[in-house]
């Protein structure tokens, strides 16, 4: 009867997959998990009390957020798409490689410059098919899907692996608050510190994989030129 | 309870972010556009209760009170009221005029978090990111000459923006210390053991990491997989092993976001903006996507050996 207890991870499982509210979701999970478990309803709102109290740290953002504000109401936003614009890059692979590094750099300084509706659609994508396009003239559709999968990726990858960089990333929070729970007092800082090397590998890989598209994307339309 | 420097600094944070919450909701009350204005004041007046007054309220008020939002958030009662946001006009104008500095409080804001946690050690990591954005306001404020009113607004309109959802990882923190006390992580600790071999240690992490993907594929959430996965199979076969959780908690959650890149459950940046790029292919940026996400998992799996143990 033990496995009874993973009621509750199946509980997480289905309302994330049929999106249920969240927080309702997760709540319930954890009421279901000590009913299960044969914990009083005392004991369960205790257990929850307490935790989400000692966990407050995991909402510290909400103090970055004036700052913030007021940066992006100054024109954040737009300096960044100045400072983008500015780059003059050759190739497709090379306008990614680019912005890969710069949105990495920015997530893991919390700067929000970044977004598919702020900054892929009307910026890199454009730039990117130009490239390509100054490069081989006409690309077929395929290529034209592949490019925009590539550059929807670049801001993923930056967005993703670099956050964590930042002390008061909701994610690093995460992390701190939940080890905390289960006794082991790591801080911000270390979580920070430790994320670092997977941030700098994940732009090295980008740009490898930048890089080889602008390769795969010569011999094809070079062997399409020869063909004729 | 004892009241250190360090303590004294975070409850007062904690009631400042309490009072956002409470002026969040005011800003509710005050929208006569919102049909759920009482619901959503109500949740983030709960919330900012938690905040400010859990601490000297017997803990299962607290528990109560979470169970509350989370019954609010589940009747769709708690929705974002107007802002005001600045134009698109305006923004531009602004940024002409002052240039890259644009950037400097909130480059303020990351660096002074870490000289503070660096160098300030008795303070605590954690309120060095309440000191960083005390710091980053004034710069801000001085730099773009605003009233402290336009910035509180704005912060505001931010955590609007984001809403019950930044509570989350809060929420989640909770679950875990359930699913602890409830015995959830021995459980899976002894069907998982069966799988690893006994004291090898890069297969310990293999299976983590692959876990904390596979479990972000299924439910598009790396966050809700980490607080899964790290107390069922991080503790247990890697931490009590002897790992550093300082590694291991770093390298779990981006392990988890190796499976974002992979799911279609993950609308919000595979889905949505392959409609918004117009791609033939719903899936265009998930395929472009899979050889990375791959490389990257592998890439965590051995960077958690070499690094951990």
């Amino acid at each position: 009867m033990e496995w009874l207890k993973l009621i509750g991870i199946l509980v997480v499982v289905v309302g994330f997959v049929l999106k249920f509210d969240t927080m309702a979701t997760v709540v319930v999970a954890g009421l279901v998990t000590g009913l299960v478990a044969g914990m009083s309803p005392m004991e369960i709102l205790e257990t929850l009390g307490n935790s989400f109290i000692s966990n407050r740290t995991a909402t510290l953002f909400v103090l970055t957020l004036s700052a913030i504000g007021l940066c992006e109401r100054n024109g954040l936003k737009d300096k960044a798409v100045d400072l983008i614009k500015k780059m003059k890059s050759a190739t497709t692979g090379r306008v990614l490689a680019v912005w890969q590094a710069v949105r990495t750099v920015a997530s893991a300084f919390s700067l929000r410059i970044g977004g598919h509706p702020q900054f892929i659609r009307p910026l890199i994508n454009p730039m990117a098919q130009g490239a390509a396009v100054a490069q081989f003239g006409q690309i077929d559709e395929e290529d034209e899907d592949r490019i925009k999968g590539m550059a929807a990726g670049t801001e993923n990858y930056g967005n993703f692996f670099a956050q964590n960089c930042f002390m008061g990333s909701s994610g690093t929070l995460l992390i701190v608050s939940t080890l905390n729970e289960q006794g082991y007092m790591v801080d911000a800082l270390q979580i920070a510190g430790q994320s670092i090397p997977i941030a700098v590998i994940s732009v090295v890989v980008g740009v490898i994989y930048a890089l080889l598209f602008d390769v795969f994307m010569k011999r094809k339309y070079a062997a399409k030129k020869g063909g004729k | 309870m004892e009241w250190t420097l360090s303590k004294i600094v975070a409850e007062f944070f904690y009631c400042v972010i309490g009072l956002m919450f409470i002026l969040n909701g005011v800003k509710a009350l005050k929208d006569p556009g919102l049909k759920t204005r009482v619901g959503t004041a109500v949740f983030w007046f709960i919330t900012a209760f938690t905040f400010i007054a859990g601490p000297y309220v017997p803990k299962w008020i607290t528990g109560l009170c979470v169970v509350l939002m989370a019954c609010l958030t589940a009747c769709r009662q708690v929705k974002q009221s107007a802002s005001d946001v600045p134009t698109a006009e305006k923004t531009r104008e602004n940024a002409n005029k002052f240039g890259y500095w644009v950037f400097v409080p909130a480059l303020t804001l990351a660096i002074v978090a870490v000289l503070v946690a660096t160098f300030w050690k008795s303070l605590g990591a954690n309120n060095a990111i309440g000191v960083s954005a005390v710091v980053a306001l004034i710069v801000a404020l001085c730099l773009f000459k605003e009233k402290p009113g336009t910035a509180l607004a704005d912060g505001i309109r931010l955590l609007d923006n984001v809403g019950p959802v930044g509570l989350l990882p809060q929420v989640l923190s909770a679950l875990g210390a359930l699913f602890t006390a409830a015995g959830v992580g021995t459980v899976i600790a002894n069907g998982v053991g069966a799988i690893v071999p006994e004291g090898s240690k890069l297969a310990a992490c293999a299976v983590y990491c692959i876990a904390m993907a596979l479990f972000t594929i299924i439910m598009g959430n790396g966050f809700a997989a980490f607080s899964v996965i790290t107390v069922g199979i991080g503790i247990p076969f890697l931490i009590a092993q002897g790992a550093d959780p300082v590694v291991v908690g770093a390298l779990g959650l981006t392990a988890g976001y190796c499976g974002t890149l992979m799911t279609p459950m993950a609308a919000n940046f595979n889905i949505m903006p392959a409609a918004l790029l117009e791609t033939k292919s719903k899936y265009a940026i998930i395929f472009s996507q899979i050889p990375v996400a791959i490389v990257m998992l592998v890439i965590h799996i051995i960077l958690m050996y070499v690094l951990a143990f």
